[in-house]
């Protein structure tokens, strides 16, 4: 079977809405009607986030998320039983990002098994070095049919983005220079040059801009430079606002997706 | 024979390497790429020499402490770190990373600290250099350790409160790696131990090296042999101890006696005894032994020294204990406590919480009557006077009653 991420760019290259979540948040059990309701929104990839008690990379939303997840009982045996039916009613691709010491503890090839059992698509690891990703997560992944999706910053050096770009599986997740999660608002502009250097590196992959997406404006500018971009930190402080999921996720996601009038 | 030194892929064994996110790739690579030829420059040596020398006032003094040789029935000699400017060990790194940060054009410096000596220290060769500087420190150890907050901020620092997990070193740690991720091209992170993304584990270590170095030099000239039979630190991140250890690393008659916090005991829940209760994993960007349960969430540590408060370990004790080049034991609070208040009173030298847990592995040590042991007095213990009235309060009064 066609990976599910690839099946998506195979049809679709343009205006990639990807929604994150941490699992387990706000309620222990609210991961499957979460996946459910992005299934039924506008949204066309799901990233799930795998709690970490230290997470360096992310800003005080996904850090309080996280942290919350935690209190309320989430590991990773307790995601992949949640997930394990997912697939009867969740047929959009679904990637699970986490840190790399939570896929350590619980055993790579056994994680990897697990996310290919239960129909997880992709994996995103920002701690993980390329070097170890060749040597230790290479080889089960391709075994698996498993992307592996690697990040690019947009001062990364030419050379390096062609590594990542050939090693990155479904897309190439792209940051700025500047950014725990959540910490910018918007595209500044620089950025726009600096992104059209980073894509003439990249022969492989679509490019999904992963951070400063509130809503709608920098979803459009996004799309703009690149095939599409990662709503996480404002997801998530939607998910704590909200007191019916499924009306409210599919009238973000629609609202995010409205084309901007120009004027 | 067998390799102690960091490889070129940054590891010591199995541990070390650089687990960072790729936003700080370019910083760790032009460290990497940069720091030996940086350090071996005689313009750098020139500096770093000079500066240890007028300004930190090194060599520090090895004392043989004759009370306490007295009490152990051996040699005991005191390495001196307490009288490095600024009260510690911490400000040999700092002085030598400041000097490569201005070689790397940054302006901009942060630092996470525990004790707050760490941060006294940055915010001192910042002072110093004219860099602005900014330190990470937990609302816990903010408390714990004010009078070297009041110090920071005097030099000029802005001192950051930590609000995350316990509010101690790791979560500082934390903060001071995200602000880094926000600010990778104009600042530099100064790490005050031998944690972290390869290379800075080899970095500090070798910048700490001096103690060992002096060490030699000075029992050369005290005893006409450079090598002890003991040299033992205590080790939170680990950075005395890799200092005190380095230069007698291949010298394997030499027994490396590292020292952790076993807080309130090792099995008590309250620890910060790293080897005896951790396992490998990823923390702060190396891969070393940490305290963790069986998701890989790192668990909270606890110890009264707020500069041994922490659940991991540097890389190179991680594998000098996997090899066994080195021996590792933990003390408690209160033998750390009792050590401070018993050398106070036998050499007339107050000793930093995190410098009194090794002075309390003397007593768990079987010396022989002509053996000669080095002790690494890290760090002087004005920043703990209130923890040590306290104690002494409460036993006094338990006394009275």
């Amino acid at each position: 079977m066609q990976n599910r991420i690839d099946a998506l760019f195979a049809r679709k290259k343009q205006d990639i809405l990807s929604i994150f979540f941490t699992a387990g948040f706000p309620n222990l059990k609210d991961t499957g009607l979460i996946l459910e309701s992005l299934e039924e929104s506008e949204a066309d990839l799901v990233e799930i986030g795998i709690p970490f008690s230290d997470p360096l990379g992310d800003g005080p939303v996904i850090q309080d998320s996280s942290l919350v997840a935690l209190k309320n009982g989430m590991n990773l045996n307790l995601l992949f039983q949640q997930l394990k039916d997912m697939r009867v009613t969740v047929q959009k691709p679904v990637l699970l990002m986490g840190y790399l010491n939570s896929v350590m503890q619980f055993g790579i090839e056994k994680f990897y098994r697990q996310c290919a059992a239960v129909g997880v698509d992709g994996i995103i690891l920002p701690d993980l070095p390329l070097e170890e990703f060749k040597m230790y997560h290479q080889r089960i992944t391709e075994e698996l049919n498993i992307k592996v999706v690697f990040l690019v910053s947009v001062d990364t050096k030419p050379e390096r983005i062609k590594q990542l770009d050939e090693a990155s599986g479904g897309f190439l997740y792209l940051l700025s220079s500047n950014s725990t999660t959540g910490g910018v608002k918007g595209i500044p502009e620089q950025f726009h040059s600096k992104v059209s250097v980073v894509k003439n590196s990249v022969t492989k992959n679509p490019l999904l801009i992963g951070f400063g997406i509130k809503g709608q404006k920098e979803y459009s500018q996004a799309c703009e430079i690149a095939n599409g971009a990662v709503i996480g930190s404002a997801f998530i402080e939607l998910l704590t606002r909200s007191h019916n999921f499924r009306k409210d996720i599919a009238g973000f996601t629609s609202i995010v997706k409205t084309k901007l009038i120009k004027s | 024979m067998k390799k102690y030194n960091v490889s070129e892929q940054g590891y010591y064994g199995s541990f070390g390497g650089a687990y960072v996110p790729e936003i700080l790739f370019n910083n760790v690579e032009e460290l990497k790429n940069s720091y030996l030829k940086v350090i071996q420059t005689e313009k750098f040596q020139n500096e770093f020499q000079g500066l240890l020398r007028d300004y930190v006032g090194r060599p520090t003094p090895l004392f043989h402490a004759k009370n306490l040789s007295e009490q152990f029935n051996t040699t005991i000699f005191l390495k001196r770190e307490d009288l490095n400017h600024t009260g510690a060990h911490k400000i040999n790194n700092a002085i030598g990373q400041i000097l490569l940060a201005k070689e790397l054009g940054k302006t901009r410096i942060i630092a996470e600290t525990g004790a707050g000596q760490h941060g006294v220290a940055a915010a001192t060769v910042c002072a110093l250099m004219g860099m602005k500087c900014v330190v990470y420190m937990g609302e816990t150890d903010i408390v714990r350790q004010a009078p070297n907050v009041a110090r920071m901020k005097m030099l000029g620092a802005t001192v950051v409160p930590v609000l995350s997990g316990n509010k101690t070193l790791k979560d500082a740690t934390n903060e001071a790696i995200r602000d880094w991720i926000n600010n990778p091209e104009s600042t530099y992170y100064l790490i005050g131990s031998v944690v972290g993304p390869h290379p800075y584990p080899d970095m500090v270590a070798g910048f700490q090296s001096v103690i060992s170095k002096e060490i030699k030099a000075q029992l050369k000239t005290a005893l006409g042999k450079e090598n002890p039979d003991y040299v033992v630190a205590c080790v939170g991140g680990g950075s005395n101890a890799a200092g005190a250890f380095y230069h007698f690393l291949y010298n394997e008659d030499v027994k490396l006696i590292g020292v952790e916090a076993a807080g309130k005991g090792i099995h008590s829940g309250h620890t910060a005894a790293t080897l005896s209760v951790g396992s490998a994993g990823i923390i702060h960007g190396s891969k070393t032994i940490l305290m963790q349960n069986e998701d890989g969430q790192i668990t909270e540590p606890y110890s009264i020294s707020a500069g041994l408060d922490y659940p991991g370990i540097g890389p190179v004790h991680a594998y000098l204990n996997e090899v066994r080049r080195a021996d590792y034991i933990s003390v408690t609070d209160v033998e750390a406590l009792e050590a401070a208040i018993d050398l106070t009173k036998k050499e007339g030298i107050i000793p930093a919480l995190e410098s009194a847990h090794a002075l309390a592995a003397l007593g768990k040590l079987k010396f022989k009557k002509n053996e000669v042991v080095i002790l690494n007095l890290s760090g002087r213990g004005d920043k703990d006077l209130e923890t040590y009235t306290n104690y002494l309060n409460k036993i006094n009064y338990a006394k009275q009653n």
